[in-house]
């Protein structure tokens, strides 16, 4: 039986199915992270012990900045990737893909040389209030990035054959992949200067 | 944004490059900022401040909600109105506190 909607629109919704299941999960992310940013606000409010001006002062910035760049560089690969597949070149969409994929993977090693560096120092979840949260946010976000890889590997390799047998509904699948990696991206632009500059 | 021409798509490159210098000039301006000798309410207000005019950059653009449906829209403004309840939950507890 035929998925109905993948590649037309539905009238009452104006969109293919795929694109509202996309933001409703996007939706319940918000409030996971949101949930997440109001945990830290409590803490914070309730540090009477200075924890996370200490705790912040002991991130490295310089690396962090480099990660957001190359996250910010990442989203723009994501879109032109798809906006490719939308004129017909599937030689640049590939491209534009593997640049992703890759810029994903210098975020997650600068962020292995963020985290063993911490514990290399004896810093850990249990070392603060402020790591704690610290490592739970920058964790649960470096998860949504390896889960991001997954999927765009799997679009850029094995699931790019059906780029020449339905189009259409590929790339969709492509604006898909790209609003969940935006939101990724939207969630760093966040934590950044929550977690490592106030 | 499914419904946009090729020609729609060619000329929304040029923003997408925009965009791209804009948030990147702005992350250099938030690591800047917090060099400035600022009260940590200002810092607070500074940074988030230029954290959300970014956000918005990568949903309204990259993300299309600048031309997005108006289904999308409704979900995004209720989940709006509950993460901002989430939010102030923190700073109604300590109100609440404090008035004991």
């Amino acid at each position: 039986m035929e998925i109905p909607y993948n590649v037309e629109e539905r009238q009452d919704t104006g969109m293919f199915n795929a694109k509202l299941g996309i933001w409703l999960f996007l939706a319940s992310e918000v409030m996971l992270f949101g949930g997440l940013f109001s945990a830290y606000v409590f803490l914070r409010m309730g540090d009477v012990t200075g924890t996370f001006i200490s705790g912040s002062s002991e991130l490295n910035v310089p690396l962090a900045t480099l990660n957001t760049l190359v996250l910010i560089s990442s989203s723009v690969t994501m879109i032109m990737s798809w906006v490719s597949l939308k004129l017909g070149e599937q030689k640049k969409f590939k491209q534009y893909l593997g640049s992703t994929l890759f810029l994903a993977t210098v975020f997650l090693v600068v962020k292995y040389f963020e985290y063993t560096a911490k514990f290399h120092h004896g810093i850990f979840p249990d070392t603060s209030t402020f790591f704690a949260i610290y490592f739970t946010m920058t964790g649960l976000h470096m998860i949504h990035i390896i889960g991001g890889m997954v999927v765009i590997f799997y679009f850029l390799v094995p699931g790019s054959s059906m780029m020449n047998t339905e189009s259409v509904r590929f790339t969709n699948r492509i604006e898909i992949v790209g609003l969940y990696w935006h939101f990724v991206d939207l969630v760093w632009i966040f934590l950044f200067p929550v977690l490592y500059l106030l | 944004m499914s419904g946009h021409s090729v020609e729609d798509i060619k000329k929304s490159v040029k923003v997408y490059i925009g965009v791209f210098t804009a948030l990147a000039v702005l992350t250099v301006v938030t690591v800047a900022a917090s060099y400035l000798d600022l009260s940590f309410g200002e810092s607070f207000f500074l940074a988030l401040t230029i954290a959300s005019i970014k956000g918005t950059l990568v949903a309204g653009y990259f993300m299309h909600l600048f031309t997005e449906r108006t289904a999308i829209l409704a979900v995004l403004g209720l989940t709006f109105f509950f993460l901002i309840t989430i939010m102030f939950l923190p700073y109604m507890a300590f109100t609440d506190q404090a008035a004991i």
